[in-house]
């Protein structure tokens, strides 16, 4: 049974104009999401800039206001309350930025930086806290004499790394990772990834993994749900949606990752042009008179994908 | 962007209301009224008390306060109880003057300020920079009264090349060439001390601004296409750091006021500032507020003069 | 120089950057040549000097803290000795360039007529009514709907890929020989890349220019380069054609990066991690073999002392000898 429910989350914003500056119009920048979340699993969310995927991750921490529907959190309804600065659901679901640099308060050390988790949620005495401290830099892999130093003396990899373990200590069960190695190199991408799946296995996480990088998240997820225009267009676990795309969308994604295969470049390009015309061609089938995205439809049980007359099947 | 005018000037009538209400208790807290300077010794007690009476200034504060706002509404601001004049008149005619010595003193202070900003930032810490940059930092720290008594004193006493008060020589006819001559003589040594102490802002901005411009990539694309690098100043550079100077236009406005109560006191001059000191000095309460309503309106009309340039010269910005 | 297919002959290029008042290697010892009618890669991660060497063949470095030396030949001159007044009538001309941030590298303030134009004033004798007519029809050849209406429109008027095809017109003007692309579509979405790179491809082969395409991807390497070159703490370490380099890496860090880059069949298994981070400009190792500390569990004498490039099959270079014994550290023992 999922821990932590997701309906129909929405989050608007009013465009203003006219004479008295009233409200014209919305950006429906996340317009109905609905998900859940299992113990251990990572859930991928995946689309091309603007379409609303950070808006999510932010609404589900409480970092941009909900318009409407409801998290619910181990059957608690969490959204929106002012939440005690002590709440469970603050504690327990925590975020990994893309900017490592910018997160981090230049000015503090590193061992102030971890502990305000702790002194948030714990009643750890000072010695206990340095104690985890410690435990924490060990479990990313950094050494102790870390902690006297600051954000800016380590590298970009690095300083990602002591985000994680910012997020861990507390020992959370949900962390939100909004592009996490999106600005890290490849080798060091590799490290940030590995750990995260260490530490996954190791204390039952789950990740919401906020991502552009369909590679990555094939890599990292179990569930997948791709997001176009504030909505999902196809939902499903990581084999069926690549494996079997249903949605006009997702296949126009999937065809236009670069591949390291130089000798078959010639066969995908002819592939994706013809899939870059289909999208061009079958824009009705898959988008209402309005351009919005179809509510999703069930194709297997785990599989949905937003277009009228989804055929099951499979 | 009409509309939006439009409704920055409806915006403006709430401030000012709220402003001259400040403004008016303030002005009423302050010790003495303007009858206190004409009491002597010889003064009837019972005349002033008439006088006071008549003027209504025994009424509570917000009968004044309606009895002149009601008036102001309906576009009349008074009568100054010195002049004994409709306060529209007497600004009227100081206006003209402030209106010239702030023309005058905006151009220098562009004059001035463009050419060493822009020379400043091309030619980063070198000799000149640092010059430039010592020079602005000494006009920022010297007091207006200052130099003003100072450039008075030399080239006004000492050298006698400029006229130490007013604002043109009575004896010629109005109309003529020299009696122009003589008006723009009379502006023009307050306006250079002015303009020499207005000009730190522009000139640290604009050094920045063309410093941090160079290191913009489209810099680099325009290198990139084989541009000369003059051109790549004047197209690209210059252009783009101008732009805030541009919109800071109508701040400069706020300044040229504020700057002119000094000025105006220590050459003499016959404007709005000097107006505004000697109306605080003989507690003339209407002239006072309306005034302070006028810079009140100016200062507001300024920040909407930034708006509307930068929404002209910058296409990035659109008011609708 | 040999053959009349090549276009541009880098010959020991060194570019140096003061620190304090030391001169520190960002590209040390680089020598490439660009041939008509091909994309040539330079792959690497950030710091490698990369883009630092795509700057210093347009010579666009501040001439205070930089220093160039080796050659960069080009129609028999060398563009490392000419004069900012002499690269002006190259640059642009014969090179043209593509950056990174196509919002960020058009100036705001002007119409993109202007932007394109401004090339074609200072190195074609065109008439106005020309010059216009050219815009127009780069527009065009870029894929830009309604050029007429883009021409008088303003950057921050078109989406990202829009922009990009600006800048590729930019580039395109005087329709210049060589291309350089700075990681010209990192800024984009995988949608937008895709087709950026088929454009530039396309356009490469239709006016047979060659293009330098600096980037850190090696998946875009692969869909668009001829032939690639690794670059690593300021050296090119390995060169081949693109699809010799992806089949047969040889030297340990193409191997290690290759395997590091999670794909599309890797759930699962944990991906390559190189030990140790990139050496900074300051902590460069001067002499040995750059990338052997982090590979420590490599032999030492299996590196050379001052390594050079070998030519291991036609056309393929790799610099250093510790490729031959090289294993990743857990599969033990000697597999190569």
């Amino acid at each position: 049974m999922s821990f932590m429910q997701i309906k129909d989350l929405c989050v608007h914003y009013p465009i203003r104009g006219g004479f008295f500056n009233t409200v014209v119009d919305q950006v429906y920048a996340v317009d109905g999401i609905t998900m859940e979340f299992d113990k251990g699993k990572t859930y991928g969310l995946v689309g091309e800039s603007g379409c609303g995927k950070s808006t999510t991750g932010k609404a589900i921490i409480g970092l941009e206001r909900i318009t409407s529907g409801s998290i619910i959190y181990e059957g608690e309804e969490v959204t929106n309350q002012r939440r005690k600065r002590n709440s469970a659901y603050n504690r327990d679901v925590q975020m990994i930025f893309q900017d490592s640099h910018s997160s981090m308060n230049p000015r503090k050390r590193v061992s102030d930086i971890l502990a305000e988790p702790i002194r948030n949620f714990t009643n750890m005495t000072p010695d206990e806290e340095r104690r985890r401290i410690n435990e924490l830099l060990a479990i990313v892999g950094m050494p102790e004499d870390a902690k006297h130093k600051y954000p800016h003396e380590f590298s970009g990899g690095q300083r990602q790394r002591l985000g994680i373990a910012r997020a861990v200590a507390c020992n959370p069960k949900l962390i939100i990772a909004d592009e996490p190695v999106s600005a890290l190199d490849l080798s060091v991408q590799a490290q940030v990834l590995n750990f995260m799946q260490d530490i996954q296995d190791e204390y039952g996480l789950s990740y919401l993994f906020i991502s552009h990088d369909l590679g990555v998240v094939k890599h990292m997820c179990d569930d997948i749900a791709i997001m176009y225009r504030g909505r999902f267009v196809e939902r499903g676990t990581s084999k069926e949606i690549y494996a079997d795309p249903r949605h006009i969308y997702t296949h126009r994604l999937l065809s236009a990752i670069p591949n390291i295969e130089p000798e078959t470049r010639l066969e995908r390009k002819v592939e994706r042009l013809q899939v870059e015309k289909d999208y061009k061609d079958k824009q009705h089938n898959y988008y209402d008179e309005n351009g919005k995205v179809h509510p999703l439809q069930p194709i297997t049980d785990t599989h949905f994908v937003a277009m009228l007359n989804a055929e099951g099947g499979n | 962007m009409w509309k939006t005018i439009l409704r920055r000037f409806l915006v403006m009538i709430p401030q000012l209301f709220i402003l001259s209400l400040i403004v008016f208790i303030m002005a009423k807290q302050m010790p003495g009224d303007p009858f206190t300077g004409l009491i002597t010794p010889e003064t009837d007690a019972n005349r002033i008390a008439e006088l006071r009476e008549e003027a209504g200034l025994n009424d509570p504060i917000v009968v004044q306060y309606y009895n002149w706002i009601s008036g102001v509404v309906q576009g009349d601001l008074g009568k100054s109880y010195t002049y004994k004049r409709s306060v529209s008149s007497i600004i009227g005619e100081r206006a003209y003057n402030t209106f010239l010595l702030s023309l005058l003193s905006a151009i220098l202070v562009y004059l001035i300020a463009i050419p060493l900003g822009v020379l400043a930032g091309r030619y980063q810490n070198s000799f000149l920079d640092k010059s430039i940059v010592l020079y602005s930092f000494l006009s920022y720290a010297i007091p207006t009264f200052v130099l003003s008594l100072i450039f008075l004193f030399l080239f006004g006493y000492q050298f006698e090349w400029f006229p130490t008060s007013g604002t043109v020589d009575v004896s010629l006819e109005p109309g003529t060439m020299d009696y122009y001559w003589s008006k723009f003589y009379h502006i023009l040594l307050p306006s250079i001390t002015f303009a020499l102490l207005g000009t730190t802002s522009i000139i640290q901005y604009l050094r920045t601004e063309i410093i941090d411009a160079s290191g913009q990539d489209y810099v680099k694309t325009a290198r990139s296409k084989g541009i000369p690098m003059r051109k790549v100043y004047s197209r690209h550079i210059f252009r783009n750091s101008l732009l805030p100077i541009a919109a800071f236009f109508g701040f400069t406005i706020t300044g040229l006021l504020g700057g002119s109560i000094f000025i105006e006191t220590v050459f003499g001059y016959p404007g709005m500032g000097q107006l505004f000191v000697q109306s605080i000095q003989s507690r003339d309460y209407s002239v006072i507020t309306a005034l302070v309503m006028l810079f009140g309106f100016l200062t507001l009309l300024g920040s909407l003069l930034s708006d509307i340039i930068m929404s002209i010269v910058d296409p990035r910005i659109r008011i609708d | 120089m040999s053959g009349a297919n090549e276009l541009l002959e880098i010959k020991n290029l060194s570019t140096s950057f003061r620190i304090k008042d030391d001169f520190f290697p960002a590209v040390d010892d680089v020598s490439l040549t660009l041939k008509k009618n091909e994309i040539l890669a330079i792959v690497g991660e950030s710091g490698c000097g990369k883009s630092t060497l795509a700057t210093s063949i347009v010579g666009l470095h501040n001439p205070n803290n930089t220093k160039v030396t080796g050659e960069i030949n080009y129609k028999g001159k060398n563009l490392v000795t000419m004069t900012d007044e002499q690269f002006n009538n190259v640059r642009g001309a014969d090179i043209g360039f593509i950056f990174q941030d196509p919002l960020s590298a058009l100036n705001p303030l002007m119409k993109i007529e202007q932007q394109i134009e401004e090339s074609l004033i200072y190195h074609t004798k065109l008439a106005k009514a020309e010059r216009q007519a050219r815009v127009l029809q780069l527009l065009e050849q870029v894929g830009i709907p309604n050029p007429p209406r883009v021409a008088q429109q303003f950057p921050h008027q078109l989406s990202g890929g829009m922009r990009q095809r600006v800048m590729i017109a930019i580039a395109l003007a005087c329709k210049p020989p060589i291309i350089i692309a700075d990681e010209p579509t990192t800024a984009l979405d995988v949608t937008i890349q895709a087709q950026i790179l088929d454009l530039l491809k396309e356009l490469q082969a239709e006016t047979e220019s060659g293009i330098i395409l600096i980037t850190h991807d090696l998946g875009v390497v692969a869909e668009v380069a001829d032939r690639v070159a690794v670059m690593y703490a300021g050296q090119v370490i390995e060169e081949a054609p693109v699809v010799e380099l992806f089949r047969n890496p040889k030297h340990p860090y193409t191997r290690s990066l290759l395997n590091s880059i999670p794909q599309m069949n890797s759930e699962g298994d944990k991906l390559n991690v190189i030990h140790g981070i990139v050496p900074s400009l300051k902590n460069l190792p001067r002499t040995g073999c750059r990338f052997s500390p982090r590979i420590p569990w490599i032999d030492r004498a299996t590196h050379e002392d001052n390594p050079t490039l070998h030519e291991v099959a036609p056309d393929h270079f790799v610099r250093c000898t510790c490729w031959k014994t090289f294993h990743f550290e857990d599969e033990g023992g000697s597999v190569q």
